[in-house]
């Protein structure tokens, strides 16, 4: 796996923001979770398709996204 | 894996109390980053108006100083002649800065403080509830315009980045918006312009930044950004107003 | 030391100085002009800082933002620019924050006068500003005094980390008198730990702040803001009594008054009755008890209270007295001064109407 994104999803206020700047559009909302605050709050579950470009993470009003890419595993590729 | 994006170091680890997909969030990021990324942040002390972004003080992980309504140049100016070598910024919405504060950031403009003010201009009263502002469009609806901005009663939206650029004791003057990525990246340049002009005490730096207010403008977050976008930047370009180091 | 002869204003810019004073924020208005032209000259000289604000109520939020910074601070205005500085002071007091405030005060209401008069008695006692909140309120009746307040003034504030008024009447602003200047130790200033002056890495983020959205909190603030001014009433109290044996009336009265009352005292002591004067020097906290236990001494008929105003001081006069004895009253305003003669008429039907 080249790239990671993780959600804080408990601080997650399922705004959207993140799933329109997604140039892999990968991230959406999801319904079959609730958070303590009510929202649905953002995921991800094509993984593999994340280039870790981090626009979710700057665009992230509430700072709940951390990005992670595999470096060396660029280098090698 | 190397950890490319995470929440700002200058940034506490206090929830926000922002609507959701309210844009003052990416700003707030966008100044902690920057202060971390020139080495100021230790050497810093923020001004907090009253409105949306009155609880700042709460999140940017530096000295705060909460301000009277409209008072955060003033404020801001005080502190600055007591501590000419901090860092010292204002955080102000635009019924703070361009209703009640417009006397105090003209005049720390003129005066060439050597403050910046980041100024979110999203084109209404939040906090309050989604009254009127200064720089509420001609035609757009809100709480104490219930039927849109009448231009015969109320004029035309205040334009402040212009205004701040013609005065000599300003350094630095731009409008700039987050609304999607290219610009958020001329956003996150031109608020470490004005911080860096700032440590070489240039004079008075000023950037306004295009903002959302979706519970107000009654759009979701992400119509809001689009509104920005086809709307808003129609009535408030983007553009540099005033550079001191262009001319130089 | 020798005396020299100074303006009043003027001798109190220089007083702030003297004192450590290193930042001045102000405005221009009559009758006060002499305390921001003198700092203007004068602190480039020291090391400090004159800035000329827009407004008074950009220099006192420029106060505001200095004392959060930990500096020695200070503004000073008339009357009608005080009106203007209130929301800076209670927003000072609401962030617990040191500065001086200097007062000159003219005449009333509105633009009312150039001329000097008491009429901001109200204002600077109850506060204002919104909120539950004091402010030190100290009332000098000479020059001399008026410097010497300069220093006390910025060390309570210090102390008890709350504004502090200087109410001077604007004769005291206005007159020359002989001044003394005593050694002003001001490298010894307190530490304050607590002012916003960048973590250098080495704390947790200092906040300067009055919000408490909390009603709890907001509460809690509150009274811990009251045992505040609980232990500056219980410790700080400042008067002066001059009152004889078989005092008959006494009178009170601060600032310019009180010097032409101590001159009706004369006045009346020629016509055979023995007065006296009771002249608060803290009007916040005022001398209350001091102030009762003169008045219920058996000799004393009534006690007078003489200001320039309509009546203002009167009602903490009435308090204290509470009852035990009549209060007169002798009150000139809009920039009229009462006459030693006015003054001692009004303490003779004072006692006229005891009787």
């Amino acid at each position: 796996m080249a790239s990671r994104v993780t959600f804080n999803q408990d601080r997650c206020k399922g705004c959207s923001l993140c799933t329109v700047v997604c140039p892999k559009n990968i991230i959406f909302l999801d319904r079959t979770i609730t958070n303590r605050r009510g929202y649905h709050p953002a995921t991800v579950e094509d993984m593999a398709a994340c280039i870790g470009c981090a626009n979710c993470a700057r665009m992230c009003p509430d700072s709940v996204i951390t990005v992670e890419r595999n470096i060396e595993e660029e280098k090698t590729t | 894996m190397a950890v490319v994006y995470q929440k700002s170091t200058g940034l506490t680890d206090v929830e926000m109390h922002y609507c959701p997909g309210c844009t003052h969030g990416v700003i707030h990021k966008l100044v902690a980053d920057a202060l971390v990324e020139l080495d100021l942040l230790d050497n810093t002390v923020g001004v907090a108006p009253v409105g949306c972004s009155v609880f700042a003080y709460n999140y940017f992980n530096c000295d705060m100083h909460e301000a009277a309504h409209g008072r955060a140049p003033a404020v801001a100016t005080g502190i600055k002649r007591v501590l000419p070598d901090n860092t010292v910024f204002t955080y102000q919405g635009d019924g703070d800065l361009a209703a009640i504060g417009t006397a105090e950031v003209i005049h720390a403009a003129m005066r060439g403080e050597s403050i910046t003010t980041i100024f979110v201009n999203n084109a209404i009263y939040g906090m309050t509830g989604g009254q009127m502002a200064p720089t509420t469009l001609v035609g757009q609806k809100a709480t104490t315009a219930p039927l849109g901005r009448d231009q015969a009663h109320y004029g035309q939206p205040l334009h402040m980045a212009e205004m701040i650029g013609l005065i000599g004791g300003a350094a630095y003057s731009t409008r700039v918006t987050v609304v999607d990525m290219p610009n958020m990246m001329k956003a996150r340049n031109a608020i470490k312009k004005a911080f860096q002009m700032q440590r070489e005490k240039k004079g008075f730096t000023f950037v306004e930044v295009l903002s959302t207010c979706p519970t107000n403008w009654g759009l979701t977050p992400v119509q809001s950004l689009s509104w920005v976008k086809d709307t808003m930047m129609q009535e408030f370009p983007l553009g540099v107003f005033k550079d001191i180091d262009k001319k130089e | 030391m020798k005396k020299e002869l100074w303006k009043g204003n003027e001798a109190i810019a220089e007083a702030a100085i003297r004192a450590g004073c290193r930042h001045f924020f102000g405005y221009p208005i009559t009758p006060q002009n002499e305390i921001p032209e003198y700092m203007s000259l004068h602190m480039p000289k020291v090391g400090g800082v004159f800035v000329q604000a827009e407004s008074e109520v950009a220099a006192i939020n420029m106060v505001y933002g200095a004392a959060g910074s930990g500096a020695r601070v200070m503004t000073s205005s008339s009357s009608p620019g005080i009106s203007l500085k209130q929301e800076g002071i209670s927003y000072l007091a609401g962030a617990e924050l040191p500065c001086l405030i200097v007062n000159i005060m003219r005449g009333g209401p509105g633009l009312g006068t150039i001329q000097p008069a008491q009429a901001d008695y109200y204002q600077a006692t109850r506060g204002g500003g919104n909120g539950d909140y004091r402010v030190i309120v100290l009332a000098p009746a000479t020059i001399q005094e008026a410097c010497d307040q300069v220093r006390d003034g910025f060390d309570l504030a210090d102390k008890y980390r709350m504004p502090v008024m200087i109410l001077a009447d604007g004769m005291i602003g206005q007159m020359m008198e002989a001044v003394e200047w005593h050694d002003s130790k001001v490298d010894d200033l307190p530490e304050k730990a607590w002012a916003t002056t960048g973590t250098k890495g080495q704390r947790k983020p200092n906040i300067i702040n009055s919000l408490f959205i909390d009603p709890n909190e907001s509460e809690n603030h509150n009274l811990k803001l009251n045992r505040k001014y609980e232990e500056v009433k219980a410790n700080e109290i400042r008067y002066e009594a001059d009152i004889p044996e078989d005092c008959e009336v006494v009178f009170v009265a601060y600032g310019t008054p009180a010097r032409l009352a101590r001159a009706a005292v004369r006045v009346l002591k020629e016509e055979g009755i023995n007065a006296g004067l009771f002249r608060p020097i803290t009007l916040w906290p005022f001398p209350e008890r001091e102030l009762h236990e003169i008045a219920k001494r058996d000799s004393v008929k009534a006690v007078v209270a003489v200001e320039m105003s309509m009546g203002q001081m009167i009602d903490d006069v009435k308090i204290a007295v509470n009852g035990v004895k009549p209060v007169g009253f002798c009150g000139k305003a809009g920039g009229i001064v009462p006459t030693p003669r006015e003054v001692a008429d009004a303490a003779k039907d004072a006692l006229k109407g005891a009787r």
